[in-house]
C-alpha cells in the first residue's frame, strides 16, 4: 500500500449513534452522522474535509481515530486494519495518529501545569526516559515557539493562539506521522489563526507530516490543502484537487457552498453570482431518500428522490457523486 | 457635527468612553469613539474580539451591566436627543422602538419558555400599543416577511424547535417590528453555516431596502463586511484606528492593523498558495489607558513617535480616516 504512497484508507466508513428512548433506552432509530464514506489520504499530503454544521466531518475524523467504533467499514494506516486490532496493538498504533482539537479552552486540563499536558503523551507510551522528560518538553515548546519558561504555568495564563500551541506541542510529543486536525482555528481570531496555520504548515514540512485537516472555513481549506473531499449529511459528495474543486466544482452542493463564502473585495462582491440555497440541512436521524441533497437542491429530478447517486470519477482525479453530473461537461448553476 | 452628502446623521456618537470596574483592574474597553451614521446607510464595524466593537453600541443604547461597567464620558446624539443621558424610561423606548438590535447568538436572546408568537408580538403591544388580536396578524406578515415558511402554524413553536438559521429569522422579524430607525446587528451570521449566512446577508439587504433603515454590522469578519456595508470603522484595543468607504478601505487599506488583517486571510479567489502573512504577537491588555499607540508593539512601520504618543483619527484624503503616525503611501512619517 505504501508503494504508491497512501498512507490512510478509509473504506466506506459507515457510524451511526443510536437513538435511545423510553424506561428501557430502547432504540427507536439511529444518527446518520457517517454513512459510507471513502477515500485516500497520501503521505505527505493534507487532506480538506469541509462541510457545514452537522455534516459528519468531525465524527468522520474521530471514528478513522478510532475514538469511535465505526458501525461498519474499514480504516487501513499504513497497511494495517485499524477497525480489527485492540487493546495493546491499538495503543501501538495510537501513537502515530495524534489529533488537534477545535477548542483549546476545551482540551487541555485546567488542572494541569504545561509540562505536565505536554509530557503525559511520553508517560503513557513510556516513550522517554523519565530524566529526559523535562528536556523533551522543552524541546517541544521550542518547535511550536513558546518559551520552555511556559513549562510551569497553567492553562489559563495564555491566550487562545499560544493554548492551541500547547495542543499542537502535545499532539507532536510522540513523532507522529499522522495527525487530524479538527477544526484547528475556528475559535481563534483572525489575526491569530495566520499565525496556527503557518505553524502547522512549518511543521508539516519540518517533520513530513500527513495532516487531515477538518474545517468549515472553505477560504482556509483551499490555502492549507492538496486535496479536499465536500461533506454533507453524512457522506461526502464531491473530492478532487484543490485546484479543481474550487476552480470547477461539479456538485451543486460545492457550487452553492463556495458562492456563499464572502471575499473580502466589495468590488469583487459586487460583480460575483451568489447561488441561495433554501431552507436547511435535513435531520441526520432521518435523512432524505435517494441523494441527500435533493430537498435544497436546484437541480432535482425524480431519479434523485429514488436512488443514490453512485459516486464516480468524472474526471481525471474528479470525484462526484450526483445524478445531474454526467461528463463533467455540463453548464453550471 | 459632520454633515455628508447634505445630510445630517441619524446617529452621531462623540467621543464615547467606557471602561469596566473588574476584581482584576479597570478594563478600558472603549477609549473616546466618535463616528455618526447616515441615514439609509450600512456601517461596518470591524475588529477582533475585545476590540470594544460591541461594547461601543452597547453602550449608545446604555445595555452594558452597571457595575461593573460605566460609561465615562461621551454623547450619543439620536435626533438630537442625547441616548446616554436618558433615564432607563426613555431609553426603553428607543430600544426596540426606534433602534433595535439583533445578537449573535440567537439561542440564548430568544426566551425559551415563551412562544416565537409572545416574543415577536412583545415590542408591538409594548411600544405600538396593538392589541393581541392585532398583534397576532402584524407577527405572522413579519415572519412571512422573513422568510419563514407556513408562519401561522409556527406562531406557537418554542425556539427549540427552531433551527439557527430560522431563530435568526424570528429575531430579525422581533427587531423589525416597530419599523426602527437604526438596526444594530452584532456578529448576526458569525454561529450560522456558510449558505444559511448568506440567506440571511441576503435578508438584511433586501430588509434594508424596503425599510430604508440605516445599519449598524457588528462582525470580524472581512468578507461580510465587503458584502453589506457601505462605510467601515475598524477598532483595535478600544479605538477606531481606521475608517472609510467600502471599496477605499479595501482598495488602499491605510493602519498597518487593517493591512495586517486583510494580509492574513486566505482567500477563495486567490491565485496560488502563499504563506499567510500573520500580525506577530496578540492585543494589548486593556487594564491601562495605552499612552502609545496601542498597535506599535505589533507593528513593522513602528518608529519613536508611536513609542511615545497615541495617534488620533486623522482626517486623509476625502472619507479617509487612520490613526497612524506613518504614511505609508509616502514611506515616511506623517507631518501633524
Amino acid at each position: 500500500m505504501s508503494e504508491n504512497g497512501v498512507l490512510l484508507q478509509v473504506d466506506n466508513l459507515v457510524k451511526h449513534f443510536p437513538v435511545l428512548r423510553g424506561v428501557f433506552q430502547r432504540q427507536v432509530g439511529a444518527v446518520h452522522a457517517v454513512d459510507g464514506i471513502t477515500f485516500d489520504i497520501h503521505k505527505g499530503e493534507t487532506f480538506g474535509l469541509v462541510g457545514e454544521s452537522g455534516c459528519g466531518k468531525s465524527t468522520a475524523g474521530r471514528t478513522i481515530l478510532q475514538l469511535y467504533r465505526p458501525t461498519s467499514g474499514k480504516v487501513y494506516f499504513d497497511g494495517v486494519d485499524l477497525t480489527a486490532v485492540k487493546g495493546e496493538a491499538l495503543r501501538q498504533m495510537r501513537r502515530r495518529m495524534q489529533m488537534i482539537f477545535q477548542d483549546p479552552y476545551a482540551s487541555l486540563n485546567p488542572r494541569m501545569t504545561v509540562s505536565e499536558i505536554i509530557s503525559e503523551p511520553l508517560h503513557v507510551h513510556g516513550a522517554t526516559k523519565p530524566d529526559k522528560v523535562r528536556e523533551r518538553v522543552n524541546e517541544l515548546l521550542q518547535i511550536v515557539r513558546l518559551s520552555p519558561d511556559f513549562a510551569p504555568r497553567y492553562p489559563h495564563e495564555f491566550s487562545g493562539g499560544q493554548r492551541q500551541r500547547i495542543g499542537v506541542a502535545r499532539a507532536l510529543a510522540l513523532n507522529p506521522e499522522f495527525i487530524v486536525c479538527d477544526e484547528p482555528i475556528s475559535a481563534l481570531d483572525v489575526s491569530i489563526q495566520a499565525q496556527v496555520i503557518n505553524l502547522l504548515q512549518e511543521l508539516q514540512e519540518q517533520f513530513g507530516l500527513t495532516y487531515l485537516f477538518i474545517a468549515h472555513d472553505l477560504s482556509m481549506v483551499r490555502h492549507i490543502s492538496s486535496r479536499v473531499a465536500v461533506m454533507y449529511l453524512g457522506v461526502i459528495v464531491e473530492l478532487s484537487t484543490v485546484n479543481n474543486l474550487y476552480t470547477d466544482p461539479l456538485h451543486p452542493y460545492t457550487q452553492a457552498l463556495l458562492s456563499a463564502v464572502p471575499v473580502p473585495d466589495p468590488v469583487v462582491e459586487e460583480q460575483r453570482h451568489r447561488i441561495i440555497l433554501e431552507g436547511d440541512v435535513p435531520s441526520p436521524v432521518n435523512p432524505p431518500s435517494g441523494c441527500r441533497f435533493r430537498t435544497r437542491c436546484p437541480l432535482a429530478a425524480e431519479i434523485c428522490k429514488i436512488e443514490q447517486p453512485a459516486w464516480r470519477e468524472v474526471l481525471s482525479e474528479h470525484w462526484v457523486a450526483c445524478h445531474m453530473v454526467k461528463t463533467g461537461q455540463e453548464p453550471r448553476l | 457635527m459632520a454633515v455628508r452628502n447634505g445630510q445630517s446623521p441619524i446617529l452621531h456618537v462623540e467621543n464615547l468612553v467606557t471602561r469596566f470596574y473588574t476584581p482584576e483592574g479597570v478594563v478600558h474597553a472603549v477609549n473616546g469613539v466618535s463616528f455618526d451614521i447616515a441615514e439609509g446607510e450600512t456601517l461596518g464595524v470591524v475588529g477582533e474580539s475585545g476590540c470594544g466593537k460591541s461594547v461601543t453600541m452597547l453602550s449608545v443604547l446604555q445595555l452594558i451591566q452597571r457595575p461593573p461597567g460605566k460609561i465615562e464620558s461621551g454623547e450619543a446624539l439620536f435626533h438630537d436627543k442625547d441616548l446616554l443621558g436618558m433615564s432607563s424610561e426613555e431609553i426603553r423606548h428607543v430600544r426596540g422602538g426606534q433602534i433595535s438590535m439583533i445578537f449573535q447568538d440567537p439561542m440564548t436572546s430568544l426566551n425559551p419558555v415563551l412562544t416565537i408568537e409572545k416574543q415577536v408580538a412583545e415590542p408591538l403591544i409594548l411600544h405600538i400599543g396593538m392589541t393581541k388580536q392585532q398583534a397576532r396578524e402584524r407577527v405572522v406578515e413579519l415572519l412571512e416577511l422573513v422568510g419563514i415558511p407556513e408562519a401561522e402554524k409556527r406562531l406557537q413553536d418554542y425556539p427549540h424547535q427552531f433551527s439557527g438559521g430560522m431563530r435568526q429569522r424570528a429575531m430579525i422579524a422581533m427587531a423589525l417590528s416597530c419599523n426602527p430607525q437604526i438596526l444594530i446587528a452584532d456578529e448576526p451570521t458569525t454561529a450560522l453555516d456558510v449558505t444559511i449566512q448568506a440567506q440571511i446577508v441576503d435578508l438584511v439587504k433586501r430588509l434594508r431596502d424596503e425599510f430604508s433603515m440605516s445599519i449598524v454590522w457588528i462582525t470580524h469578519d472581512l468578507g461580510v463586511v465587503a458584502r453589506i456595508a457601505q462605510r467601515v470603522i475598524v477598532m483595535y484595543a478600544g479605538y477606531i484606528i481606521e475608517e472609510a468607504p467600502v471599496k477605499e478601505l479595501y482598495a488602499n487599506p491605510t493602519h498597518p492593523y487593517t493591512i495586517g488583517l486583510l494580509q492574513s486571510l486566505p482567500r477563495l479567489d486567490a491565485k496560488e498558495g502563499r504563506r499567510l502573512a500573520a500580525i506577530q504577537g496578540r492585543p494589548p491588555m486593556l487594564y491601562e489607558k495605552p499612552m502609545i499607540c496601542p498597535f506599535a508593539p505589533r507593528c513593522i512601520n513602528a518608529f519613536d513617535r508611536c513609542w511615545n504618543e497615541n495617534p488620533p483619527l486623522i482626517n486623509l484624503d476625502g472619507m479617509h480616516k487612520a490613526a497612524c503616525w506613518w504614511d505609508i503611501k509616502e514611506e515616511k512619517a506623517r507631518n501633524v
